[in-house]
């Protein structure tokens, strides 16, 4: 096989990046074309690469890079079904959202430095998932948290976009310390940062810290994926654009560290407390952002819960031994919450504000955009996992793998003995991602219900001064550009027929490492039942809370309309079947639980009173010194300037002075 | 002659040369000497400016006094000559063209005085102890003759002429240099007269107008 | 006669001149300090001469030389005072300070100027 097709998919969107950026200024006409087409080619290369490759094979190529006198950095290439898979899934949401994004950022004067940064973030993308090497993965792995950085501060004139690229650099920074040291801890117990080293390193039991290497890596995993630590960046970071949040916080870049724990799996399998650390990050996760999303107002931010919650997911399966059901699932939901967020998107443009609830008081939003409504309820049924989308398989494949491990048969196919999950991982995740699927249903049904169908005896209302935190380019009161639309056709049909496209051929499993991805009847009857549950309680709710909405406080909803510019924190949703749901819990929810709170209770706010010690002491005590050796020359200088004061007689004093004090001092030293 | 008249008062060689036995010498010596002090401290510290210089006179002749004494006769009729008679004139004439106040003025000393004291007294402190020191047990056997107008004229001229030509050439730039210096400068220049260019012929003094101030002092 | 009592009259004198040169603020008395002290020396050159015996009468000639010196010395010092009184209109000494850091002065100065100029605006 040809080694320059998978040289050049990174390799085409960083050139890409690069002319976009040199020529942004003085041609924009030419940013479009340059940010679209390389992308747009890297992606048919991959698929080309892939289909090149096929089933069941996989490529190594590998060159020195670097003698570092230790482990050698090499300049390696990977290829397996998991790297096609992912690299085909990115090529295609990277090409839909640079054509999105031409339109949806069509008069922003930043647009040529947006696409090349994105497309720079795509081939960082494609370099983390085609590496071989651990240390040119993590220059791919760092490229992309820069991207992210600047893409989520796109709209840096506002504080809330300064501040979330901010926290979404430092909270990632902050896994990625120990995650540095988990690969070089790695790289120095196998001899070599080839991963396939690595790999083999760790099948021979050469590893000798397999624990620790885990939880190191697992840090780095924690904040790249947003893993309940240091999950509370992805929520912010919808600051940024929209198709930013499609691509980099949804799709792509949150999962890459799925995918690398999906690479070094065998690694993880070695040590079984990493792996019940890792099923109860996930569990506290999936539950505690599936509330978080009942609760919110923002769409985005009901999405960014939702990809947290789905992340937790993959990681649950991760924590089982199934890495197949793990990139399955990073797959499938790679493409539904794409969609969704481009769908989000394009509702957001539509009805110029964020808020679900400033949505439901708008008639005929529904009329308004016919292709985001109904792929938004493609999308919402895959992430609810209704059968016969992608999200049902992929989401039954994660309840298989756990119950699979709860049973103490882990699905490992061949990485490791079923015995090394143990069974509590299994039942943990099994657990919480059963209640995540309830909790899913319910959250995704409410915010179907709430943006769409708000009740129809609504005055027309949204005529007042619409809140969006986001700054629209696009104009609102004309239809969508078709650049805004069909990228949600071509991404809905994965959305629909992957799981089953996957599945029917047996394509997908002998792709991957060949392990079974049908859906057992236990867990299938269990998830779509709690599904339909969550929909039906959801729905139910929805219904009693319009009711007494209709019934009680109507007039003094429609009183408060003006109110509507305030930040939709502060508003409460006529019909919100969240609050009946949540009860108690609601406020907390709403705010993530007060893990902001917490964080700057304790980190930030000891960060800071240390700042202003330091600040305090090179102020007060550093900046002393320095003054006083400006001070005691010139008090020195000013003694000096006194005595030359042009009195002769004063002069002529101290010189007699002078000459009777040497006399005295001869006579009496002689 | 006064210089015999004393020497022959006195014993010429001591028996016991000690303090506690004065000679007459010694005694008009040092009576003399607390005078000259005294009034030199007057002169040095009144209030009256005038007063000081008439002070300075009576320090001076005391001076003059005891260069007799010491036998240097020539050399105090040339004090009293030339300080007295000069210096100490001049000294006045000075103190009344500067305006100095007739009377009491208060601020006769400047604000340095203390300082002023404390260095004299320490220099005077440090100067008697060396010397007293040094000069406890010499004697001076004042012989006869050794400062009259003979003896010094022949010492002067035999042995001392370069010098005393010398000191007349200073003498002469002194004079020069003191009236260059008190000159009052004429500071009205001589105004052309329009018309009469005189090119190539130095402005006399005919091109003074007579009505020019005088100069105000001298 | 003992050496000790002109010399320690000329030392007493002499320091009563630095007092006089040192404290006095009109120049014709610092002047007249200065006198002093010239007449201390001479009065140690003439006991010296007459201790020494000296053949050549060194101290008695240096005396007589340094009395010219000291006539002409305050003819010369006199006409610089006079000079310096018309320049400036005092003869005292403490304020003739030209010679000294001129910063406060020139600050004075400019205070003045300024003082003056709203005075006259």
């Amino acid at each position: 096989m040809n080694l320059a097709l998978p040289v050049l998919v990174p390799v085409l969107p960083a050139l890409g990046a690069a002319a976009t950026l040199a020529t942004g200024k003085r041609a924009p006409g030419f940013a479009r074309p340059l940010a679209i087409l390389p992308v747009a080619a890297s992606a048919v290369l991959a698929l080309v690469v892939a289909l090149q490759l096929g089933t069941g094979h996989s490529l190594d190529a590998a060159t020195r890079l670097t003698p570092t006198g230790g482990p050698d950095v090499s300049l390696a290439l990977h290829l397996d079904g998991f790297s096609s898979l992912i690299s085909v899934l990115v090529g295609l949401v990277a090409t839909c959202v640079q054509v999105y994004s031409t339109a949806y950022l069509k008069d922003d004067p930043r647009y040529p430095s947006y696409a090349a940064l994105v497309s720079l973030f795509t081939a960082a993308m494609f370099l983390v998932v085609y590496s071989g090497d651990l240390i040119v993965l993590l220059v791919g792995w760092e490229i992309m948290g820069i991207c992210s950085y600047f893409l989520i501060g796109h709209h840096w004139e506002t504080a809330d976009a300064r501040s979330a690229s901010l926290k979404a650099f430092l909270v990632t920074k902050l896994g990625d310390i120990p995650f540095l040291f988990g690969i070089f801890l790695l790289g120095t117990d196998a001899k070599s940062f080839r991963i396939t080293d690595v790999l083999t390193a760790a099948a021979d039991g050469r590893l000798g810290h397999p624990t620790l290497i885990a939880l190191l890596l697992l840090a780095g995993v924690a904040g790249k994926s947003a893993q309940f630590p240091l999950h509370t960046w992805l929520p912010d970071a919808m600051a940024g654009p929209t198709p930013v949040s499609a691509l980099i916080h949804a799709a792509t870049m949150v999962a890459a560290g799925i995918y690398l724990v999906a690479r070094l799996l065998p690694v993880f399998l070695l040590s079984g407390a990493a792996l019940v650390v890792l099923s109860v990050m996930a569990a506290v996760t999936m539950v505690g952002s599936a509330l978080c999303a009942l609760a919110q107002d923002d769409l985005k931010r009901v999405l960014a819960y939702s990809t947290v919650g789905q992340l937790g997911y993959m990681a649950g399966a991760l924590a089982s031994g199934d890495r197949d059901a793990a990139v399955f699932h990073l797959v499938s939901h790679g493409a539904f919450k794409a969609l969704l967020f481009l769908t989000a998107g394009v509702v957001i443009h539509a009805a110029h504000t964020n808020s679900i609830s400033a949505m439901s008081r708008m008639p005929g939003l529904r009329k308004r955009v016919p292709d985001a409504y109904w792929t938004l309820a493609i999308g919402l049924a895959a992430l609810i996992g209704l059968p016969p989308f992608s999200g049902f398989f992929s989401k039954e494949a994660v309840l298989g793998a756990a119950e699979h491990a709860a049973n103490g048969e882990a699905l490992t196919n061949g990485l490791g003995p079923a015995s090394a999950v143990p069974s509590a991982a299994g039942w943990i995740v099994l657990i919480s991602a059963s209640a995540t699927a309830l909790l899913t249903a319910a959250y995704a049904t409410r915010l179907w219900l709430v943006a769409f169908h708000g009740p129809s005896a609504a005055p027309a209302t949204a005529e007042g001064v619409p809140y969006s935190p986001e700054i629209d380019e696009a104009d609102p009161a004309q239809a969508e550009p078709h650049a805004m639309r069909w990228p949600l056709w071509v991404l809905a049909v994965p959305t629909m027929g992957f799981g089953i496209a996957g599945l029917r051929s047996n394509w997908l499993p002998a792709l991957l490492d060949g392990g079974s991805l049908r859906p057992s009847a236990a867990t299938a009857v269990i998830g779509t039942g709690l599904a339909l549950a969550g929909v039906l309680i959801s729905y139910a709710a929805w219904r009693s809370a319009t009711a007494r909405a209709a019934a009680v406080t109507w007039p003094a909803a429609a009183d408060r309309v003006p109110e509507q510019a305030g930040p939709p924190a502060v508003e409460t949703i006529p019909a919100d079947p969240g609050r009946i749901l949540l009860g108690p819990l609601f406020r907390p929810a709403q705010h993530g639980f007060f893990v902001d709170r917490l964080y700057s209770a304790a980190f930030v706010g000891p960060t800071v009173a240390a700042a202003r010690l330091v600040r305090f002491l090179d102020r007060e005590v550093v900046e002393t010194y320095v003054r006083g050796a400006g001070t005691a020359p010139r008090m020195l200088g000013w003694v000096v300037r006194r005595a030359q004061n042009g009195n002769a007689q004063a002069y002529l004093s101290a010189l007699l002075a002078g000459v009777v004090l040497l006399t005295v001092l001869v006579a009496v030293g002689t | 002659m006064i210089t015999s008249l004393l020497a022959s008062a006195g014993p010429l060689t001591p028996a016991a040369r000690s303090f506690l036995s004065p000679t007459g010498v010694e005694i008009v010596f040092l009576l003399v000497g607390i005078a000259v002090l005294g009034s030199a401290v007057i002169a040095v510290t009144t209030k009256q400016l005038v007063h000081a210089a008439l002070w300075l006179v009576v320090a001076l002749g005391g001076l003059a006094v005891e260069f007799l004494l010491l036998t240097a006769e020539f050399v105090a009729w040339v004090q009293v000559l030339i300080y007295l008679g000069s210096v100490v004139v001049l000294v006045l004439f000075g103190l009344m063209l500067t305006k100095a106040p007739i009377g009491r003025s208060p601020d006769a000393d400047s604000g340095n005085r203390w300082v002023a004291l404390a260095v004299a007294l320490a220099a005077a402190g440090t100067l008697v102890t060396l010397v007293v020191d040094a000069f406890r047990t010499s004697w001076i056997d004042l012989g006869g003759g050794g400062g009259s107008a003979a003896m010094t004229g022949q010492s002067l001229f035999r042995h001392w002429v370069l010098p005393f030509e010398a000191l007349s050439v200073l003498l002469l730039a002194a004079l020069v240099g003191a009236i260059v210096l008190s000159r009052t400068k004429d500071e009205r220049p001589p105004k052309p007269r329009p018309g009469k260019l005189r090119t190539g012929k130095p402005v006399g003094l005919s091109s003074v107008p007579a009505s020019t101030t005088p100069p105000q002092e001298s | 006669m003992h050496l000790v009592y002109p010399a320690v009259l000329a030392a007493l004198l002499f320091s009563i001149g630095v007092y006089g040169v040192l404290a006095r603020r009109n120049t014709v008395l610092v002047l007249m300090s200065v006198e002093l002290m010239l007449n201390a020396v001479n009065l140690n050159l003439v006991a010296f001469d007459a201790w020494l015996r000296d053949a050549l009468h060194a101290g008695q000639a240096l005396t007589l030389f340094t009395i010219t010196v000291a006539a002409a010395e305050i003819g010369l010092g006199l006409a610089i005072v006079l000079l310096v009184f018309r320049t400036r209109g005092t003869a005292d000494i403490d304020r003739l300070t030209a010679l000294g850091d001129p910063s406060e002065d020139a600050e004075d100065a400019e205070a003045d100027t300024v003082l003056k100029g709203q005075a006259v605006a």
